[in-house]
């Protein structure tokens, strides 16, 4: 059903974790619905200094988060707003189709995460 | 313990037992005549036939006549539900049934009530996924044409009061019906003892061939075939019969019933086994169905906080197979509407497992599970934000 890549990413997922003082949080999905990702970032010089993510959902949506962090680790905020679900899903060489809709929420996540430092950033900034 | 392989999801099907094989194989290759034939060649598929028709006939406590074979489980529903539907059609617009059958009675229903105009109970469950026999009799209208229950359910084992329930249908006339597909090899399948009209059975869920079942129909309720062609099964359900596999399906059965209390004494010892090791080394962790009115082979859990595909792959890596009412583990991406009619929230409900045992197993692959479950829940719940959460 699913690529070595995915098998990899679900029995050896990367980033996993929390960041205690995170610069952004971004949260998709929802465990009513059986998937719900969180994604932690620390932003350094515009970049992703640090990312970690916890889940709770299946192979598909543990080894889409791990493969969405690993891809914008050290990008630059705006490079890492550009993520796909087509690229993680590609990345992974591939899903199922009815597995398509996991690897949305990753990417969703990490734009949350993204989204929610930006708007800190600018609570902070002085007007 | 070494890396094995260890098929814990007889719910799911099971392997054919090699004396089952040996008594199919002949009619594949020389005895494959055509049952209708006049020659000596279908004259001896005919024979066969009619004693398999004879040794499933004693099983249940019925005449011949009553036995009808069918392609599979779901094909006997179908026969069952439709067939009483649209005989009926007209007079009896309503049908009772449950909320926690499996899905060949329920969407059979839904079809019948989206479609063809009929009204369809379906009625709740307590927390074990027991049906309570007066909620059924207080269902009953004069137009009711049908009830239909489960006699154990496939997802959390529960075994229904089915007498009970038959003996409320017999007081008002009604036809009852009892999906008996997973109580096949392992539960009393005595017609007069469970007082239904009709009952539906599948081969391969008691180590029979894939693609044969039966229903039982009692004389005298009336039906309306669905599928119709030549005059088999005494008019009842046409198609060339599928010969060997009606020789696998009584050979399975006799084999099965007949050692039935002695196999029920393994699996229930293993499965016990299994319950309480299972819920003594993994913490938030419920057994689900009835704690004592449960099929032998059965083992359901909730474990909180993890996805039930997640637990199936880790498992699968150690050669373990199982299943999940999870959503993701369906087809529809819904979770299970057994474990949410038995009141169990979503999210819990994503974390199901189901190991249902069999024959093949022993006490070392029940002691292989139990020491490679909490590591595989452990490695999931340490990835889990409900987890860290609720600790």
């Amino acid at each position: 059903m699913y690529s070595e890549k995915v098998m990899d990413h679900f029995m050896s997922p990367r980033n996993v974790g929390v960041i205690e003082d995170p610069d952004g949080v971004g949260k998709e999905g929802n465990p009513i619905c059986g998937d719900l990702m969180e994604i932690f970032i620390k932003v350094k010089d515009d970049r992703i200094k640090d990312i970690k993510f916890r889940t709770f959902g299946c192979g598909a949506a543990i080894a889409t988060s791990s493969m969405a962090t690993e891809m914008v680790k050290g990008k630059t905020i705006e490079e890492a707003m550009e993520i796909t679900n087509k690229a993680v899903a590609e990345a992974l060489d591939g899903l199922p189709p009815i597995k398509m809709h996991c690897s949305n929420l990753a990417a969703d996540a990490i734009h949350a995460a993204i989204e929610d430092y930006l708007e800190k950033k600018k609570v902070k900034q002085p007007a | 313990m070494a890396k094995r392989t260890v098929y814990m999801d007889h719910a799911a099907t099971t392997p054919v037992d090699p004396r089952v094989v040996e008594a199919m194989l002949p009619y594949f290759t020389e005895r494959y005549g055509n049952a209708s034939s006049v020659y000596r060649l279908g004259q001896e598929a005919r024979k066969a036939i009619d004693e398999a028709r004879a040794d499933v006939a004693q099983i249940l406590n019925c005449t011949p006549r009553e036995i009808i074979f069918t392609s599979c489980g779901s094909e006997s529903d179908n026969l069952a539900i439709r067939g009483i539907a649209f005989w009926n059609r007209g007079k009896g617009t309503h049908i009772i049934t449950s909320s926690i059958e499996h899905h060949a009675v329920s969407h059979t229903c839904e079809q019948l009530e989206k479609h063809f105009g009929l009204q369809v109970t379906y009625l709740p469950v307590d927390k074990y996924v027991r049906v309570d026999p007066t909620d059924v009799e207080k269902a009953i209208t004069e137009k009711t044409t049908l009830i239909t229950i489960m006699y154990a359910n496939n997802e959390v084992g529960t075994i229904e009061p089915i007498a009970e329930i038959g003996e409320i249908a017999r007081a008002h006339k009604i036809p009852f019906h009892t999906d008996a597909i997973q109580a096949g090899g392992a539960l009393d399948l005595d017609v007069e003892a469970l007082k239904v009209d009709l009952l539906s059975l599948s081969a391969h869920k008691f180590y029979g061939p894939k693609g044969v079942g039966v229903l039982y129909l009692r004389r005298g309720v009336r039906l309306l075939p669905p599928q119709t062609g030549g005059a088999h099964e005494l008019n009842r359900r046409a198609g060339t019969e599928n010969v060997a596999g009606i020789v696998g399906l009584a050979t399975a059965l006799k084999l099965a019933q007949g050692h039935r209390e002695e196999n029920n004494r393994k699996l229930i010892a293993l499965r016990d086994r299994l319950i309480d090791g299972i819920l003594s080394s993994i913490p938030d962790t419920q057994l689900t169905g009835h704690p004592k009115e449960r099929l032998p082979n059965s083992a359901s859990f909730t474990i909180n906080y993890v996805e039930g595909e997640g637990l199936l792959l880790g498992l699968d890596m150690m050669g373990i197979a199982a299943s999940s009412g999870s959503a993701c583990t369906s087809a529809s991406l819904e979770p299970s509407h057994v474990l949410l009619a038995m009141g169990i929230p979503p999210e819990v409900a994503h974390g199901s497992l189901r190991l249902t045992l069999g024959h093949e197993n022993s006490e070392e692959d029940v002691d292989y599970l139990l020491e490679i479950l909490p590591g595989i829940v452990k490695r999931l719940r340490s990835m889990s934000p409900l987890y860290t959460t609720a600790s």
